[in-house]
C-alpha cells in the first residue's frame, strides 16, 4: 500500500514565527491520519500549505509518489485534495446544489447550468456515503451539521480522493460526531484518504490508525494510535504529563457575591427564554450551569453582564442591586465577564494584544492621564501578562489579535479579565475549542481564583468540566433551574437526565 | 527587502507606473510625451528654485481642502463608518462661513477664523443627523449621507437667495476682503496664488485627528466601536454616542474643507452643484490609507497633478480631456497600490527561496 500523500520536511514561516519547522507527514491510501497538536502548533498551516493557500519556504509535497507544487487550491483540487475548513466556506443565500457546484458548475444548453446533472451524480454520491442532505434548502436554514455534510459533498462532487478535515468535531453535538466519525470510515472504505486535524484523543482513538504529532511547529512523532493510550497521546502533544482530573481542594465556600433573584426574559418574537431563575454564587465556589445549549445559558449570561437589559427579577452583588446598572458599572463593581463568543464580543480583532487588553479599564487612572492612553503602562501591562499566562504571539503585545491562534486569543481574554481581580468571575464557555494542556491550565486558573476568595459562576456545555471543577451545579432545561447538585454527590449520568428534561426535582 | 519595506515603497512604485501609462496613452494618441510630461511636472512647482513661489502656492492651495476632505473621510473610515456625504457637509459649513463672512463684524484676522470654526460647528451638526439614524435604527449612513448631499445643494440655494443673494442668481453675494483667510503676508510670498490660511486649518486637523485617533482614550473607544461593536459594547463603551461623534467629527473636518475653499480659494458660493472635493476625499483617503500623514502626502499629490495639470493644457496642444485622463490614470494606479503590495510580497518570497 503506497502513500496518497506525502510532506516532506516542509517549514513555512509567517513573520515573526515559525509556524512548520522541518515537519514530515506520510499519508497511507485508504486510512485516516490524526494531526494532533496544541492550539497554535501549526496544525492548520501546514494542512493550508497541502490545500495550496499557503506556499512553503521548504520541503516537498508527492501525491501518489510524485512530486508536485500546489500553487493555489484549484491545483490541489486538480490534485484530488479536497478540504473542509474549520469555518465552513459556503454561501448561506445559495441552495445545497448551487453551492456544490460552485465553481465546477456543470454546462446545460446556451451556457445555463444544468442542475438536473448535478442533482443526479450528487444523490448518487449522498446515497453511497450516508450523507442525506436536502439539496433545495439554503444553507442559512441548515443546521452545523448539515452545512458540514455540504461541504463534505463538495469535495467528493469534485471527485477528491484526499480529504483533509480541520477540527471538524469542534462545533458539532454528540449526535451528530457519531454521524460524521461514521461517515469517515464509510469514506476510507471507499478507498479515500483521510487527514483529520483535532485535540480530541477520544475521537483519534476511535477512528484514526496514525498520528502525527506536532508542537510549536516541530514534528515530534507518528506514532500508531492502537499502541497509545489517550493518557500517552496527551503527554505527547503538550510535552510533559498532563492530567485529565484537575486536583481541587475542598471549597469553603463564605458570604454571598452575586445573587439573582427571579430572571425572567423573552426573546425578541416573545418566547420565553428564562423562567423564574433564582440563584446564588458564594466567593470561594466554582457553581456550574449545565445545559444542552440553547436552554437560556446566553440569556443568563446577558442579564447579569448587562448585555441585555429587557428582563424582569433582581441581579444583586455584593449586596448591591446592580439589576439597572450600565455595563460598565458593573463591570468596574466587580463582575468579570469571559464570554462565550470570543470574536464576537471578547477581542477586538483588528487591535493588537496589549489594546485588547486595556479594554475595560482604558480610562482609569493606571492607564490614562487627561484623555491620553498611557502607552508604557499599557505595555508594561501586556509583557506581565504574556509571562503571566504564556500567551504566544509572534510580537509580542504589538501583535494583532487575529493573527494570534484560538487558544491564544482566549488566553489573553483571561488574562485580562483576572488582571481585574473580580468579585465575581463568569466563566461562559471558556475552553471552547481549546486542547488539553489549555484546558487544564484554565481549570486551573479558576479554581486559583477561587481559592482567593471570589465567586466563579461557569457556564459550559462540557458535562465533564462542569464536573471536574464546580463545586455545584445548577441544570438549566427551557430556561429554568431543574436541579442544584451537589457536584461531589451526583454524576453525569443523573444530571444528563436532568439536562434532558426527563427528570424534574 | 523586508515585508515593512514592501509596504512603504509600493505607493511610489505604483505612482510611476501609472506615470508610465499615461506617457504611453500620450504617445499612443500621438502627443509629444515628453513635452507634455514636462509641463505637468513642473506646473506645480515651477520657479521654486528661483524665488518664484506662485506655481507652488497653486498646489498648495489645491491641496488645502483636499486634505481636510480626506481627512473627514479618513476619520469615518477609521472608525467604521463611510462618510459620502462629505461633499454636503463641505457645502453647508461653507456656506456658514461665507453668510458669517458677509453679516458678521469683526476685526479682520478674527473674522476669518470665527468664520471658519463656525463652518466646521456646521459641518460637524450636518454629520449628526446621518450619525443618529445609523447609531439609532442602523440605517446606513452612505444612503442617508448621498440624500444629505442633495439637501444640502437645495438647502443652500434657498438661504442664499433669502440671506445673502449676489450679483447673478447663480451665486452668492461675494465675501468682503476681511473676511477671506487669504492673509497679505501668505500672498506676498507666493505672489498672489489662491494660498490662504486653510491650508494651516489643514496641517493642525491632521494633527489633531492623528492625536485623537492615536492617543486618546476617546480615539481607543471609536476605533474599538468601528471594529467591532460587539466588543465594545461588553467593554462598557457607549457604542451609539461614539457613532455619532465619529459622523459628527467627520461632518466637522468637512465643513472646514468649506471654509477653506469658499472663503478662501474663492469668496463666493455658486449655487446648484455639490462640490466634487469631497467625494475626492474618498481617493484621497484610501491613497493615503486613512492615515493623516498619508492623507498629507496624498492631498499634495492631487494638488499637484491637477495644477500641473492645468499647465499642460495651457502649454501644449494637449486637449484637456487627455489631461485629465492622464491624472486619472497615474491616481488609479496609486489607489491601487495594494496589489503592487502584493506583487511584490509574492516577488520576496521567490527569491527568499531561491536564495536558499
Amino acid at each position: 500500500m503506497g502513500y496518497a500523500i506525502e510532506m516532506l520536511n516542509i517549514t513555512k514561516e509567517f513573520p515573526g514565527i515559525k509556524a512548520n519547522d522541518d515537519i514530515t507527514l506520510k499519508l497511507k491510501k485508504g486510512t485516516i491520519h490524526a494531526l494532533l497538536g496544541e492550539n497554535g502548533a501549526g496544525k492548520s498551516t501546514l494542512m493550508s500549505v497541502l490545500f495550496g493557500l499557503y506556499q512553503p519556504e521548504k520541503g516537498v509535497i508527492k501525491v501518489d509518489g510524485k512530486e508536485v507544487k500546489i500553487s493555489n487550491p484549484n491545483v490541489a483540487t486538480e490534485l484530488k485534495i479536497g478540504m473542509v475548513h474549520q469555518h465552513f466556506k459556503l454561501v448561506e443565500c445559495f441552495t445545497v446544489i448551487e453551492n456544490i457546484v460552485l465553481g465546477v458548475e456543470p454546462k446545460g444548453k446556451f451556457g445555463k447550468t444544468d442542475y438536473k446533472k448535478a442533482e443526479e451524480k450528487i444523490i448518487e454520491i449522498s446515497e453511497k456515503y450516508g450523507l442525506a442532505v436536502e439539496l433545495h434548502k439554503k444553507i442559512s436554514e441548515l443546521t452545523v451539521g448539515a452545512q458540514q455534510k455540504v461541504e463534505i459533498l463538495k469535495m467528493l462532487y469534485r471527485e477528491a480522493t484526499t480529504l483533509i478535515f480541520d477540527e471538524p468535531t469542534a462545533v458539532l453535538t454528540p449526535q451528530e460526531i457519531k454521524g460524521l466519525l461514521e461517515v469517515m470510515r464509510n469514506l476510507t472504505c471507499e478507498g479515500k484518504s483521510i487527514v483529520i486535524i483535532t485535540h480530541k484523543l477520544d475521537e483519534i482513538k476511535e477512528i484514526a490508525s496514525e498520528c502525527t504529532i506536532i508542537r510549536k511547529g516541530k514534528g515530534i512523532e507518528t506514532v500508531n494510535v492502537a499502541e497509545k493510550t489517550v493518557q500517552e497521546l496527551a503527554d505527547l502533544m503538550v510535552g510533559r504529563a498532563v492530567s485529565f482530573k484537575t486536583e481541587k481542594q475542598e471549597a469553603d465556600p463564605k458570604e454571598v457575591v452575586l445573587r439573582v433573584e427571579k430572571l425572567n426574559m423573552k426573546n425578541k418574537i416573545g418566547v420565553e427564554k428564562l423562567k423564574n431563575v433564582s440563584f446564588e454564587v458564594r466567593s470561594g465556589e466554582i457553581v456550574g450551569i449545565a445545559g444542552i445549549e440553547g436552554n437560556g445559558q446566553t440569556e443568563l449570561i446577558n442579564a447579569i453582564t448587562g448585555l441585555e437589559n429587557k428582563f424582569d427579577g433582581k441581579v444583586i452583588l455584593n449586596g448591591k442591586d446592580i439589576t439597572k446598572s450600565s455595563i460598565r458599572e458593573k463591570t468596574l463593581s466587580g463582575i468579570g465577564h469571559i464570554p462565550e463568543d470570543r470574536h464576537k464580543h471578547g477581542l477586538v480583532l483588528d487591535y493588537t494584544l496589549e489594546e485588547n487588553l486595556i479594554l475595560q479599564t482604558y480610562f482609569t487612572e493606571e492607564f490614562s492621564k487627561n484623555g491620553f492612553i498611557k502607552k508604557s503602562k499599557v505595555s508594561e501591562q501586556s509583557d506581565e501578562l504574556i509571562k503571566r499566562f504564556d500567551i504566544r504571539a509572534g510580537k509580542e503585545g504589538k501583535t494583532i489579535a487575529r493573527s494570534m491562534s484560538g487558544g491564544n486569543q482566549q488566553k489573553s481574554i483571561i488574562a485580562r479579565e483576572m488582571k481585574r481581580e473580580p468579585n465575581l468571575l463568569l466563566a461562559a464557555q471558556p475552553t471552547r475549542g481549546l486542547d488539553v494542556g489549555a484546558i487544564e491550565f484554565i481549570h486551573k486558573e479558576l479554581l486559583k481564583t477561587r481559592d482567593s476568595g471570589k465567586g466563579v459562576l461557569l457556564i459550559s456545555l462540557e458535562l465533564d468540566e462542569i464536573l471536574n471543577i464546580s463545586d455545584r451545579v445548577l441544570v438549566l432545561f427551557e430556561g429554568s433551574v431543574v436541579a442544584e447538585l451537589e457536584t461531589k454527590n451526583t454524576n453525569k449520568e443523573e444530571i444528563g437526565l436532568y439536562m434532558a428534561g426527563s427528570r424534574k426535582e | 527587502m523586508s515585508e515593512d519595506s514592501i509596504k512603504r515603497i509600493s505607493p511610489l512604485i505604483s505612482i510611476i507606473l501609472g506615470l508610465l501609462l499615461g506617457y504611453l496613452l500620450l504617445l499612443l494618441v500621438g502627443y509629444d510625451g515628453n513635452s507634455g510630461f514636462k509641463y505637468l511636472f513642473q506646473g506645480g512647482i515651477k520657479g521654486i528654485t528661483e524665488g518664484k513661489y506662485r506655481r507652488i502656492g497653486d498646489t498648495l492651495a489645491q491641496m488645502t481642502p483636499l486634505m481636510l476632505t480626506g481627512a473627514s473621510v479618513a476619520f469615518a473610515f477609521r472608525t467604521g463608518l463611510f462618510n459620502i456625504g462629505a461633499s454636503g457637509q463641505m457645502l453647508f459649513g461653507g456656506f456658514v462661513a461665507v453668510l458669517v463672512g458677509i453679516t458678521v463684524d469683526l476685526p479682520p484676522v478674527i473674522l476669518p477664523l470665527v468664520a471658519t470654526l463656525l463652518a466646521g460647528v456646521a459641518g460637524g451638526l450636518y454629520g449628526f443627523l446621518p450619525g443618529y439614524l445609523k447609531a439609532k435604527y442602523n440605517i446606513h449612513e452612505v444612503v442617508i449621507g448621498i440624500m444629505m448631499n442633495y439637501v444640502s445643494v437645495y438647502l443652500v440655494q434657498y438661504l442664499v437667495k433669502i440671506l445673502i443673494p449676489g450679483k447673478y442668481v447663480i451665486e452668492s453675494a461675494h465675501i468682503p476682503k476681511e473676511a477671506s483667510l487669504k492673509m497679505s503676508f501668505i500672498s506676498n510670498i507666493f505672489r498672489g496664488s489662491p494660498l490662504n490660511a486653510g491650508f494651516f486649518v489643514g496641517v493642525i486637523a491632521l494633527i489633531v485627528i492623528y492625536v485623537i485617533l492615536e492617543k486618546t482614550t476617546f480615539g481607543f473607544e471609536l476605533k474599538a466601536v468601528g471594529f467591532n461593536k460587539d466588543a465594545a459594547k461588553y467593554s462598557g463603551m457607549k457604542v451609539n454616542k461614539n457613532i455619532i461623534y465619529s459622523m459628527m467629527i467627520s461632518g466637522c473636518l468637512a465643513g472646514l474643507a468649506g471654509a477653506t475653499f469658499y472663503i478662501g480659494y474663492t469668496n463666493h458660493i455658486k449655487l446648484g452643484t455639490v462640490p466634487t472635493l469631497g467625494f475626492d476625499g474618498i481617493a484621497v483617503s484610501l491613497l493615503g490609507k486613512n492615515s493623516p500623514i498619508g492623507i498629507f502626502f496624498s492631498s499634495f499629490l492631487f494638488g499637484y497633478l491637477k495644477n500641473g495639470g492645468s499647465f499642460m493644457a495651457s502649454s501644449t496642444d494637449i486637449p484637456r480631456e487627455l489631461v485629465d485622463i492622464v491624472i486619472a490614470i497615474i491616481i488609479y494606479f496609486s489607489a491601487i497600490s495594494f496589489v503592487i503590495e502584493k506583487f511584490l510580497n509574492k516577488l520576496l518570497v521567490k527569491m527568499k527561496k531561491e536564495g536558499k
